[in-house]
């Protein structure tokens, strides 16, 4: 697909307080598709934009779940199905020993799925993304600004009054975002 | 400019856990979003690299050297160039091998247990302290993979994988559990090294001139664009991957000390083993980050992150971690008595007066006398002393695990099967060569990668913290 259009309106705070202040008052104006950018995190804009909480915890407890049966059962097959070897006369399916291995996969399942799934859920990695095209953005995003974007599939968006309501919000600058 | 009062009320809640009142901010004053960024991130983006770096990056490069010579000679000979025999099957590689992972503890222990225990002054060292972690793992892992000699036959009783004799790793063996918990520590370090450095790694991409940097850079930061709502996400995967961290780092080394305890040497046949290991790992690995972190603030002018303050409540940690290490020497020694057992007090009383009661007594010298002088406030502030110490901590800790090794193995059940263990030229060698490989890597990463967390060190400035509603 062509990228046509634009991609939202743009403002820039100096401070977190005044983004986290822009980001409420634009929510109270019924603004939904929207998204703030800081170079840290700032608990508070998840209230202010209203983020709703996230499932990553479900799906890290999944990935767990999935590792720590993925190696029980690695476990199981191998020692008692696949090949059974008596060793030191202990049972085939001798559980204590087992809960090392068991645990340690559970672990490892628990870990990539956060990090796999909190990449994944952000859509990550991402090559291109239109707030870039904004230099002021490229330049202090990332660094010392904290801005606010507004996004066209907003259905409250309407460039001219959306752009007004940025400017009106003190923000050191505005610019509309192409796509 | 912010006053030492506005730091204090800037983290509230995470104090110095010894000095209430004044203590000195985590923080020097005085920097702004922009500046952090800039001081931390310049290092890596300066186009000069000091000369200080080339010269010692090529020292390290050379000493690394001698673990492919040593390696390489292995392989040709097999582990007949080594000291061990019979009753000594293990030398070297296991001593160090424990040693090395014992290292890296420290680094989880920072950026995951004082996470979530909310110390915040973690924040500018958990970074390298996470690196030191990777790459000690790396080198411990060089002598499980060598120690055969022959690594390529060896891998079908390590990993499971389908092979043609249909033979399975033998799940029942503290050896097969500790490939997982190594395997698994490796990857979760990373994972979560990687995860901390992906705001930081974007930062460098927005902020590098040069275009293979932006690239570079840009490939690592996976497109991070700082909004909100994948800060939420992130933050979320960050505390998931640190209250993970937290079991996994203490079940490794104990899965480390079953491989001895599990078996019926005495010395090794103790159940004191798994505490006493995790303590004293955390305790080289606290010796190991004062190593590094002296110099490094020394030669990157990184004072002002790198406090005396941080400096300070490591000194601490290793302390109190030595302490009970302290306690676990004692309690082998009680046990060697009350457990009325002659092959158990032989073995202790072999430890003290046998014929390495030498390193015995040294390793007693290096990891009980001297940190008792870290109970000094003049001791903990002195840097130069505090980096004696670290050193001596880590010769220590080498020692408690030639120890542990070598005595308990070199007096058999029976005296006709008595002997001794001298290491060789080419155990040195390989040690010695991991060291190399160790720095050499820090180097690197020193060069390529931002040493303290950007993002991280933002959030502790007072300007950072939202006061509205």
């Amino acid at each position: 697909m062509k990228p046509t259009g634009i991609y939202g309106v743009m403002a820039e705070f100096n401070t977190p307080d005044e983004l986290v202040t822009a980001a409420h008052k634009a929510y109270a104006e019924g603004y939904r598709k929207m998204d703030a950018y800081s170079p840290f995190p700032i608990e508070a804009l998840d209230e202010a934009i209203g983020i709703p909480k996230t499932i990553l915890p479900w799906l890290v407890f999944f990935g767990g779940l999935f590792g720590g049966m993925a190696g029980y059962g690695l476990e199981y097959w191998t020692q008692v199905i696949h090949f059974p070897l008596i060793i030191g006369g202990k049972p085939l399916h001798s559980w204590p020993n087992f809960i090392p291995v068991w645990f340690e996969t559970t672990v490892l399942g628990a870990s990539l799925t956060a990090v796999i799934g909190m990449l994944g859920l952000n859509g990550l990695p991402l090559p291109y993304h239109p707030v870039f095209n904004i230099d002021r953005f490229l330049d202090h995003a990332q660094k010392d600004k904290f801005f606010l974007v507004i996004e066209s599939k907003d259905p409250k968006f309407k460039l001219d009054s959306s752009k007004q309501f940025l400017s009106n919000l003190q923000a050191q600058g505005v610019w509309e975002v192409p796509n | 400019m912010a006053s030492l009062l506005e730091q204090q009320n800037a983290d509230p809640g995470v104090d110095d856990i010894t000095q209430p009142g004044v203590s000195p901010p985590v923080i020097a004053p005085g920097y702004d979003f922009g500046q952090v960024t800039d001081k931390i991130g310049n290092v890596v983006l300066t186009k000069r690299t000091p000369w200080s770096w080339v010269i010692g990056f090529l020292i390290a490069f050379g000493i690394m050297n001698i673990l492919m010579l040593a390696v390489g000679y292995l392989f040709i000979k097999g582990t007949g160039i080594w000291g061990i025999n019979i009753p000594v099957g293990w030398g070297f590689a296991i001593i160090n091998f424990v040693w090395w992972i014992g290292i890296g503890h420290a680094g989880t222990l920072i950026s995951a247990i004082l996470l979530l225990f909310k110390q915040s002054w973690r924040t500018s060292i958990n970074r390298f302290a996470e690196a030191m972690t990777l790459f000690a793992v790396m080198c411990a892992g060089m002598f499980p993979l060598i120690h055969t000699g022959r690594p390529w036959l060896a891998a079908y009783w390590l990993l499971p994988y389908p092979n043609t004799m249909s033979l399975w790793p033998q799940f029942r063996s503290p050896l097969i559990w500790d490939v997982f918990a190594v395997s698994t520590y490796l990857t979760v370090s990373l994972l979560f090294w990687y995860t901390g450095l992906i705001p930081d790694v974007a930062s460098l991409r927005d902020k590098a001139k040069n275009g293979f940097a932006k690239f570079f850079y840009g490939i690592l930061s996976m497109g991070w664009r700082g909004s909100a709502r994948h800060w939420h996400r992130y933050e979320y995967a960050y505390i998931l991957l640190a209250g993970l961290s937290t079991p996994l780092v203490l079940s490794v080394h104990t899965v480390v000390s079953w491989d001895f305890a599990v078996s019926v040497i005495p010395g090794w046949h103790t159940t004191i083993f798994p505490p006493y290991f995790v303590a004293g790992a955390i305790y080289s690995g606290f010796a190991m980050v004062l190593t590094l972190a002296i110099p490094i603030r020394e030669a990157y002018n990184m004072k002002d992150f790198i406090t005396d303050r941080h400096l300070n409540n490591m000194a601490k940690v290793m302390l109190a971690t030595g302490l009970i290490v302290g306690y676990g020497y004692m309690t082998e020694a009680f046990f060697g008595w009350f457990s009325a057992n002659k092959y158990e007090s032989f073995m202790i009383l072999n430890r003290m007066t046998g014929p390495y009661a030498p390193t015995y007594w040294a390793l007693i010298f290096c990891n009980i006398i001297t940190p008792q002088f870290l109970w000094f406030k003049k001791v903990r502030s002195n840097v130069p002393i505090l980096f004696i110490i670290s050193l001596i901590v880590n010769v220590g800790m080498w020692l408690e695990r030639f120890v542990i090794v070598i005595t308990s193995l070199h007096r058999d059940f029976l005296p006709s099967s008595w002997g001794l263990y001298h290491p060789t030229v080419w155990d040195w060698a390989t040690y010695v060569g991991t060291l190399g490989l160790f720095t050499t890597l820090l180097f690197l990463f020193i060069r390529v990668l931002p040493m303290i967390s950007i993002f991280e060190v933002r959030a502790l400035l007072p300007q950072s913290k939202v006061t509205v509603e």
